[in-house]
């Protein structure tokens, strides 16, 4: 026994350094893993609240090209409209307009609070959380191209696990195709993703427009991603469309549907 | 509450929101990040006692892995540093437990304070890398990234210093 107490006494800078440092490292080890409540992140009110309070001083100075980015989505957005006007004219008698009961996917608006990029595992936090409707696996797009996938929310925040993050895999394809992959990013340029596993027979050119594939229950199909840079064999590079720094407002995309997919997909296992 | 412990406080939150509201959006050539706020450490009192340190030491990485999303990296690095701290300080003041009471930084000379903060600093700055990195994958950019972020950080810190002490003499 006096032996035992002797020992604490001699080691018990060391013993307390050691479980200090487990707590760390479990820690550490559990930010790596997947669908793990999170404990430390900043999706949470101190943090959150910090990073609300610093981007609305931060917005101020990139309003004017906010500005500007939000002018050309309208535009893109009114010409969409034109178009689809002109089609409802056109093929009235043949086409089912779907009504607001059969709608698969809502976007909810939100802002970057805290964006990141250099580092090989990246997320990012948003203002919009289980109170707007916000939970784990869920889009994060805007409207030049995709952003990333939420994986934890509170109530008021979630934290997105960015395309830049070297444990994220997108199912992505080829525009006007249906040959498609997976992308994923290797951590060195945070402008080029790598797209694997496309089919041998795929012819693919420089340039070529890569979009989402829609076989995921995350992603709707034709969101654009980027255009391919160059193609060697293995791995194709692919530039993004967005400026994986310069982000500030983004949509997240809810899908309806996915419960009953996911159900679906099970129940054929079985 | 006396005025030190208070001045620490101070000290630690203020490290802290500096660290990531400001240094952490600092990105020279892309991947250049200065950790600042391990100064802390080093200016936290010399004590026979360890515990106040290497708990300080722990919380104090816990809120900056708080809010850079990064688990319990900070953490882990900041508690090492704060462990080795006495042995490194007994090699390059030699000093022993006996003059804590009457140490401070100041009166030591320069290349003595620099060799004890650059190399404490180094190793913080290796094992955040590294745990970033959190694969063998990429070891010369663990390698490159460290070195230049210490050289970063080491001025930063080293220039603040000296601003700092002239305004308190006037």
């Amino acid at each position: 026994m006096q032996q035992l107490i002797f020992f604490l006494q001699r080691y018990k800078y060391f013993l307390c350094f050691i479980l200090l440092q487990i707590i760390a490292l479990f820690l550490t080890i559990n930010n790596h893993s997947f669908h793990r409540s999170k404990f430390i992140s900043s999706a949470n009110s101190i943090s959150g609240n910090f990073y609300t309070k610093k981007n609305s001083i931060s917005s101020y100075l990139d309003l004017r090209s906010e500005n500007n980015s939000l002018i050309e989505e309208n535009q893109l957005l009114k010409n969409k409209i034109s178009l689809l006007e002109q089609q409802i004219d056109q093929v009235d008698s043949q086409t089912k307009i779907d009504s607001i009961a059969n709608q698969q996917y809502k976007y909810v608006d939100g802002k970057i609070i805290k964006n990141e990029f250099h580092k090989p595992y990246n997320f990012l936090t948003i203002n919009r959380g289980k109170k707007h409707g916000v939970t784990s696996e869920m889009a994060v797009v805007n409207h030049k191209g995709i952003i990333g996938v939420t994986d934890f929310s509170s109530e008021n925040y979630s934290r997105v696990r960015s395309i830049l993050n070297r444990d994220s895999k997108i199912n992505a394809k080829l525009k006007n195709t249906t040959y498609f992959g997976s992308l994923s990013w290797d951590g060195k340029d945070l402008n080029t993703v790598q797209l694997a596993d496309i089919p041998r027979q795929a012819t693919i050119n420089v340039g070529d427009t890569i979009v989402t594939g829609g076989n995921s229950t995350i992603f709707p199909k034709g969101i654009p991603i980027g255009i391919v840079e160059k193609n060697s064999k293995a791995m194709i590079q692919v530039k993004l469309f967005n400026e994986m720094n310069r982000l500030e407002n983004i949509y997240t995309i809810i899908n309806f549907d996915k419960q009953e997919i996911k159900d679906l997909e099970n129940a054929n296992n079985e | 509450m006396n005025k030190r412990t208070f001045n620490l406080l101070l000290s630690f939150i203020g490290l802290t929101l500096l660290q990531v509201l400001i240094l952490n959006n600092i990105l020279i050539f892309g991947y250049v990040n200065p950790y600042l706020y391990i100064i802390f450490i080093f200016i936290f009192p010399y004590k026979v006692n360890r515990f106040p340190i290497l708990f300080s030491a722990f919380f104090l990485g816990l809120f900056v892995d708080l809010f850079s999303d990064s688990g319990g990296i900070h953490t882990f690095a900041t508690t090492t540093i704060a462990y080795i701290r006495p042995y490194f300080f007994k090699t390059f003041f030699q000093k022993t437990e006996v003059d804590y009471e009457f140490f401070t930084m100041s009166q030591e000379s320069f290349g003595k304070v620099f060799n004890f903060i650059a190399s404490l600093t180094l190793i913080h700055h290796f094992i955040v890398f590294l745990l970033i990195n959190f694969s063998f994958n990429n070891f010369l950019n663990v390698i490159v990234n460290t070195l230049l972020s210490c050289i970063f950080s080491l001025i930063l810190y080293f220039v603040g210093n000296f601003i700092f002490r002239r305004k308190q003499q006037l």
